[in-house]
């Protein structure tokens, strides 16, 4: 609370963060104890949204447009596009636990990870020399530090990530693909085929 | 001046813990999944903080890959529930007890 007088952050700044961090709490609030799965993933947009406005606040202009596309946009849409198709919208039996005494260790175990990385801590949030290559305050806006810093020091990871997305896809692909479709076998055929088998 | 970095380090810590709690809790594999995303988005959140408290590009650089890791961890995680659901119609993590010993 000292912490918070002496900070002297402007009045905007503060209701911003304050009105983003209650919508971060409360989003994963939500996740973790609604009982419909799809209002979970709501809660989520909820949390993703409000990280979003956090990395404005912190400079962080394009990360946060990606955050909303990729995160509020593909993958939301993807969770609930999985429990819709599945129809595993039907509520989870919470009244008996397989483990014995599972839930009161894992309040336990996260209490405890909490307040370990509040102790680790000690009010020395960061140490070290601030970065004069590659850093923020370097010309150009977010994006030009952010496209400088990818296609220079981070080229090959970025080219890696290139392979990995192409070996998800594919991995998906061949995952959910049905056994029956033997190779050779047109697309119209097949279609016939899975048709059949539905209606069987 | 901006709210100070460690407000959102305590931020991120608790919506950390907040997501390895639904983790542990609960049984549904779609929500466990949404948990694995939110103790992801805490990382990224400390990321961006420790970024702008020491005035390194490097810190959002990792959290585009992070980014990206994500969106390909979600596909393959979702094909595999997919996958599991076509075998058998259950959406809790205690009945897949084929790799039991």
């Amino acid at each position: 609370m000292i912490d918070l007088l002496a900070a002297q952050a402007t009045l905007p700044d503060l209701i911003t963060f304050l009105i983003a961090a209650c919508a971060v709490i409360l989003g994963a609030l939500g996740v973790i104890l609604m009982k419909n799965p799809v209002h979970s993933a709501l809660s989520m947009i909820m949390t993703l949204f409000a990280v979003a406005v956090l990395f404005i606040e912190q400079d962080a202009q394009f990360l946060a447009a990606v955050q909303v596309i990729v995160y509020a946009g593909a993958i939301v849409v993807l969770f609930l596009f999985v429990i819709m198709l599945l129809g595993v919208d039907k509520q989870e039996n919470l009244s008996r636990d397989q483990l014995r005494g599972q839930r009161p260790l894992a309040f336990l175990a996260v209490l405890v990870i909490f307040v370990e990385i509040l102790a680790l801590s000690q009010g020395n949030w960061t140490s070290g020399a601030k970065a004069t290559v590659l850093s923020t305050s370097s010309p150009g806006s977010n994006v030009v530090q952010l496209a400088q810093s990818i296609f220079t020091t981070y080229l090959l990871p970025f080219e890696a990530t290139s392979v990995l997305l192409i070996i998800a896809v594919v991995g998906a692909v061949v995952l959910v693909r049905r056994s029956d479709l033997k190779p050779g076998r047109d697309t119209a055929e097949a279609i016939e085929l899975e048709s059949e088998s539905e209606t069987k | 001046m901006t709210v100070p970095g460690s407000w959102y380090l305590v931020l991120s810590a608790l919506l950390f813990s907040l997501g390895a709690l639904g983790f542990f809790t609960r049984k549904n594999i779609l929500i466990m999944f949404m948990s694995l995303e939110l103790m992801l988005n805490a990382v990224n959140l400390t990321f961006v903080t420790f970024s702008r408290m020491l005035g390194d590009i490097g810190g959002q650089t990792l959290v585009f890959f992070v980014l990206v890791v994500a969106a390909a961890e979600v596909v393959v995680g979702l094909g595999i529930i997919v996958a599991i659901f076509r075998r058998r119609s259950s959406a809790t993590a205690d009945d897949l007890s084929i790799f039991r010993g």
